[in-house]
C-alpha cells in the first residue's frame, strides 16, 4: 500500500492509495461543495447538479455518459452531503484511462435547459418519496432546527419550493464557481498507474481555471429546542435529539465516537440491551456526525407512540448516569475491537477505501491507514470516554418528534 | 480467475463448501438449514423468525449477553435472516479469530439456551419490526407483493403477522427448531482466508455429532395473479409488479437474468432510461430475477406521484414488453462488460463469496464457477435473447400499489 500526492498548476489535488495486488481501482472526483455553501434562494443546487452531470457534457449526450459507465462495466454513483458532492466509479485496472476520460470530462457539463426541466421533475420525486418516510422529516428538521442560522441549516435536498423555482443559469453560477480545479480532488485507491493518472488529468484539465472559493466557518449557537411534528400516516413514533459534539478537525472525534458504540450501537450497547433487546423500542442507538467547523452527537427512539415518554426517559436517564454507572475496561474494549474490525474488514475493498482515503484528505489533508485509523480508536483512554460520558449531563439539545399525534 | 471450490459432505448429511481466497485477511462463512417460513403452522406466521431470535439468546457455554460479548470481542460481522425455505447464519472476521466465531455460530444451531423469559421480549420486539414497515410504503409493497403472488404458505414475510406471533409459545420454538436445524438438507459454505483441512476438523468437532432430517417435500410453487391496491394517505405511490421469468435452475437461466440485466442493471438500462431519464417520472425503478424453488419471476419497483402514476406504470409495461422489438448490439456488449467485471470483483468480498457458493448449493444442488457464469453471458445474443423472451413472454402478472389511488392495470395486451 503507498500513498501518492500531487497538485496540479491549476490547484487539482491527486491522491491515491496504490496497492498494485488489488483486482479492481476506484476512481472519484471529491467536490468541496454541498449544501453548506448555498444560500436560501437556491437550497438544493448542490443536490441537483449532481443529477445534472450525469446529463451530458459539451463531448457527450446524457445518453453517452450513462452507457459509457456502463460499457466501462463500473459500479458508479455519486452523492452529495452537507460539504461534499462525490462521484465515483470501480472499474478493472485496464480501464482507468476511459473511466478517468469520462468522469474528467463529467466535471464540466453542459447543463442544457431542457435536461434541467426533466431532471427537475426527478428531484421532485426524491423528495416527495422522503416525504412519505417520517422518520426522514424529522432528521431534516432536527437539522434546521439545531443549526439554526448557521449554514448546515439547509436541506441537502432543497424544498420542494426552492427545487421548483430554481433557474438553469443560477446552476450554471454555481457550478462554476464550486466546480473549480483548486476545489476538487481527484481520488484513486487499488491498482493504480498514478504516473499515468496525474499525467491524463493534467492534460485534460490544463484549460480549468482556478476560483476563489470561499466557505464561511464556525460554530453554531444552539439553543435548547423541543419541537412536535405530526404526521397522520404514522405508524410509529421517531424522536431524534442533537447536541453538540466534535467535528472532523477534533482529535475528540475517536472518543465521541467510542462513546456513542458503548451508549447507543445498535447492538451489545447500553441502550440496545434496555430497550431494543428487552422489546421496548424498535430502534434507540446514539452516533455522531462530523463537519469542518463542528460536530452532532445524536440519539434517536422509534418505537410504538404510546410507550415513547417512557421510553424516551429511560433512554435520558442511560445517557445520563455517568456517575452511578461509569465506563468500564470491558466495555472500552469491546467497543474499540467493534470499531477496528470493522475498518479491517472494509478495507478489503479498493471502492471502501475510496471513501475512507477521500473523505480525509478532503476535511483534514491528511492520509492515514486503515491500520492508523483503527490504532486511533485502540488509544482512546477509559478516562477520555468517562470525560466524555460526563459531559453529556451539561448538553444542550434539540429534541424533534414526529408521529401520528403528539405522544411526547 | 483461477478458482478452486472444496466440497465434502459428513456421514450426517452435512454439506461442506469452501472456496480459498488466501490474498485475504478475513473468512466468511454461511450456514443455511431448512427452517424457512413456508414450514411454519398456519396459524404461527412469524415463528420461524421469532425461533432464530431465540437462538441469539444464549447457546453453548455464553449466556444470552455473552455471545453478543464474544462476537464483539472478536470483532465479527454477523447476520442472520429467515426466507421461505431456509434460515441463515452468516459471519464474517478476520482469519484468526475463525475457530472461536464458529463455535459460537455452532453453538445456536446445536445448544440454544432458549431462555423461556425472554419469549416475551422477542414477541415485543417483532411485533413492534412488522408495524415499523407501516412507515416504509415500498419495503411494504414488497412485502405485499410476496404475499399476494406466492399465496400461502411460500408467499408469507419473515416478520409474520400479528395473529401468529401472538400466538407463538415457548414449546412452538423449541419444536420448530428441533424440527428444522438439522444436518441433511443443511449446507455450510466457507470463503477467505482458511485451511480446508484444518476447517473440516472445527466443523466435525462441533457439527459431527449432529443428526437428522431430511427435510420434508413442500410442493411447487403457483404464482397468482391479479392487482391488489392497498390505501395510503402518502404522496407517492409505490408500484411492484411482477411477472413469469424462469428459475435459477433453468437451462436459459442465463437468458432470462440477460433481458432483465438490458431492462434493469446500469444507468443506461431500458427502464431507466425510459421511465427516469427520458419522462422525468420516477427517482426509484428498479427490476430483478427472483427464483422461488420451481418458480421464477422478475420482480419490478416503481416509486412516484400519484397524478403520474398510472403513466409510470404504463411506460414501464410497455417498456418491459419491447424488448421483443429487438436488442441492440451495444445493450449486450454493456450487460457482457458489467458481468466480467463483477466477477472480477467478486473476488474482493468473503462474504458475499461465502453466501453465493451456499445459494448456489441449495437452489442447484451445485456451486457454479466464475468460468461457468462468464461462459453463459458470453454465449448470450441479441437472437438468442428474444427468442428466450419469444418462448417465455411477460404473462400471468401480479401488481400491487399502495398509495391514494388504485391504478388501472391491463395485464393482457
Amino acid at each position: 500500500m503507498k500513498f501518492k500526492q500531487v497538485t496540479l498548476d491549476n490547484g487539482l489535488e491527486v491522491i491515491a492509495e496504490v496497492n498494485a495486488n488489488a483486482f479492481s481501482q476506484s476512481l472519484g472526483y471529491f467536490v468541496k461543495t454541498g449544501s453548506r455553501d448555498e444560500t436560501m434562494e437556491i437550497a438544493g443546487v448542490s443536490h441537483f447538479l449532481e443529477h445534472m452531470v450525469f446529463k451530458g457534457t459539451p463531448r457527450r449526450t446524457s445518453v453517452d455518459v450513462n452507457r459509457e459507465l456502463d460499457d466501462l462495466g463500473s459500479q458508479s454513483n455519486a452523492y452529495t452531503s452537507e460539504e461534499q458532492t462525490v462521484y465515483y466509479m470501480s472499474v478493472l485496472p485496464d480501464n482507468q484511462h476511459p473511466a478517468l476520460d469520462l468522469l474528467t470530462d463529467m466535471m464540466r457539463p453542459s447543463l442544457r435547459d431542457e435536461d434541467f426541466q426533466t431532471e427537475k421533475q426527478v428531484i421532485l420525486e426524491e423528495i416527495a418519496m422522503y416525504d412519505d418516510q417520517p422518520p426522514y422529516g424529522a432528521m431534516e428538521r432536527a437539522m434546521e432546527e439545531f443549526f439554526g442560522e448557521h449554514p448546515l441549516a439547509t436541506r441537502v435536498l432543497g424544498t420542494k419550493d426552492s427545487v421548483s423555482a430554481l433557474s438553469a443559469e443560477s446552476m450554471r453560477q454555481y457550478h462554476s464557481e464550486r466546480y473549480a480545479p483548486n476545489n476538487l480532488c481527484l481520488v484513486a485507491a487499488g491498482a493504480v498507474d498514478f504516473d499515468a493518472l496525474v499525467s491524463e488529468v493534467d492534460k485534460r484539465t490544463k484549460h480549468w481555471t482556478p476560483s476563489r472559493v470561499e466557505r464561511t466557518l464556525h460554530k453554531p449557537l444552539t439553543e435548547q429546542k423541543q419541537i412536535q411534528m405530526i404526521h397522520p400516516p404514522a405508524t410509529q413514533q421517531y424522536t431524534l435529539e442533537f447536541s453538540p459534539g466534535p467535528g472532523t478537525m477534533d482529535p475528540d472525534r475517536y472518543v465521541s465516537r467510542v462513546l456513542a458504540t458503548i451508549l447507543g450501537d445498535d447492538s451489545g450497547s447500553r441502550l440496545f440491551w434496555e430497550l431494543v433487546d428487552k422489546g421496548l423500542a424498535d430502534a434507540a442507538v446514539c452516533y455522531t456526525y462530523e463537519f469542518q467547523d463542528c460536530g452532532v452527537f445524536g440519539l434517536y427512539l422509534a418505537g410504538d407512540p404510546e410507550q415513547q415518554q417512557d421510553n424516551w426517559e429511560l433512554i435520558q436517564s442511560i445517557v445520563s448516569q455517568s456517575d452511578s454507572h461509569p465506563i468500564t475496561e470491558r466495555e472500552l474494549e469491546l467497543a474499540q475491537n467493534k470499531i477496528a474490525a470493522g475498518i479491517l474488514l472494509s478495507a478489503e475493498r479498493p471502492s471502501n477505501r475510496l471513501f475512507s482515503v477521500g473523505g480525509a484528505w478532503v476535511s483534514r489533508h491528511r492520509y492515514e491507514t486503515a491500520a492508523e485509523v483503527s490504532e486511533h480508536y485502540r488509544s482512546v483512554s477509559l478516562e477520555e470516554v468517562q470525560k466524555a460520558f460526563e459531559g453529556l449531563k451539561s448538553r444542550t439539545a434539540v429534541r424533534v418528534s414526529v408521529g401520528p399525534d403528539t405522544a411526547l | 480467475m483461477q478458482q478452486q471450490v472444496y466440497q465434502h459432505t459428513l456421514p450426517n448429511g452435512l454439506t461442506i463448501l469452501g472456496e480459498p481466497m488466501p490474498w485475504l485477511e478475513s473468512v466468511a462463512f454461511t450456514l443455511m438449514f431448512p427452517g424457512g417460513t413456508a414450514r411454519e403452522p398456519h396459524d404461527r406466521i412469524g415463528l420461524a423468525g421469532m425461533t432464530l431470535e431465540m437462538t441469539q439468546r444464549g447457546s453453548g457455554r455464553w449466556s444470552s449477553r455473552e455471545v453478543v460479548e464474544e462476537l464483539d470481542f472478536l470483532g465479527v460481522d454477523r447476520s442472520s435472516s429467515v426466507s421461505s425455505f431456509y434460515t441463515s447464519i452468516s459471519m464474517s472476521a478476520m482469519a484468526r479469530v475463525l475457530d472461536t466465531t464458529f463455535e459460537v455460530a455452532a453453538a445456536m444451531v446445536r445448544e440454544p439456551h432458549f431462555p423461556e423469559d425472554e419469549l416475551e421480549e422477542v414477541r415485543q420486539s417483532a411485533l413492534l419490526e412488522l408495524s415499523s414497515i407501516e412507515d416504509d410504503p415500498a419495503q411494504k409493497c414488497f412485502v405485499e407483493l410476496k404475499r399476494s403472488r406466492f399465496a400461502e404458505p411460500f408467499g408469507r414475510s419473515s416478520l409474520g403477522s400479528v395473529s401468529g406471533i401472538e400466538a407463538v409459545s415457548h414449546e412452538d420454538c423449541v419444536a420448530f427448531h428441533h424440527a428444522h436445524a438439522k444436518p441433511q438438507g443443511a449446507v455450510l459454505s466457507i470463503a477467505g482466508r482458511f485451511d480446508w483441512q484444518d476447517f473440516l476438523k472445527l466443523v466435525d468437532r462441533y457439527l459431527g455429532s449432529w443428526s437428522g432430517g431430511p427435510a420434508t417435500h413442500l410442493g411447487d410453487v403457483e404464482p397468482r395473479v391479479g392487482s391488489i391496491h392497498v390505501p395510503h394517505d402518502s404522496q407517492q405511490t409505490h408500484i411492484a409488479l411482477a411477472y413469469d421469468s424462469v428459475a435459477y435452475q433453468h437451462p436459459e437461466y442465463y437468458r432470462g437474468r440477460g433481458i432483465v440485466g438490458i431492462l434493469s442493471d446500469g444507468m443506461s438500462s431500458r427502464l431507466f432510461t425510459e421511465v427516469r431519464e427520458k419522462r422525468g417520472l420516477v427517482y426509484a425503478i428498479s427490476a430483478s430475477s427472483h427464483s422461488l424453488k420451481n418458480c421464477g419471476s422478475v420482480l419490478c419497483y416503481a416509486g412516484t406521484t400519484s397524478s403520474r402514476a398510472q403513466e409510470t406504470l404504463d411506460v414501464t409495461m410497455e417498456t418491459i414488453r419491447s424488448i421483443s422489438q429487438g436488442i441492440e448490439s451495444g445493450e449486450l456488449s454493456r450487460l457482457k462488460s458489467r458481468t466480467r467485471t463483477a466477477l472480477v470483483m467478486e473476488q474482493e468480498s468473503s462474504a458475499s463469496r461465502s453466501s453465493q457458493l451456499a445459494y448456489d448449493w441449495i437452489t442447484l444442488g451445485r456451486t457454479t464457477t466464475r468460468q461457468e457464469v462468464l461462459s453463459e453471458i458470453e454465449q448470450l445474443t441479441s437472437e438468442n435473447l428474444i427468442e428466450h423472451f419469444k418462448n417465455h413472454p411477460p404473462k400471468r402478472w401480479t401488481l400491487v400499489t399502495i398509495g391514494p389511488e388504485p391504478l388501472e392495470f391491463q395485464d393482457e395486451v
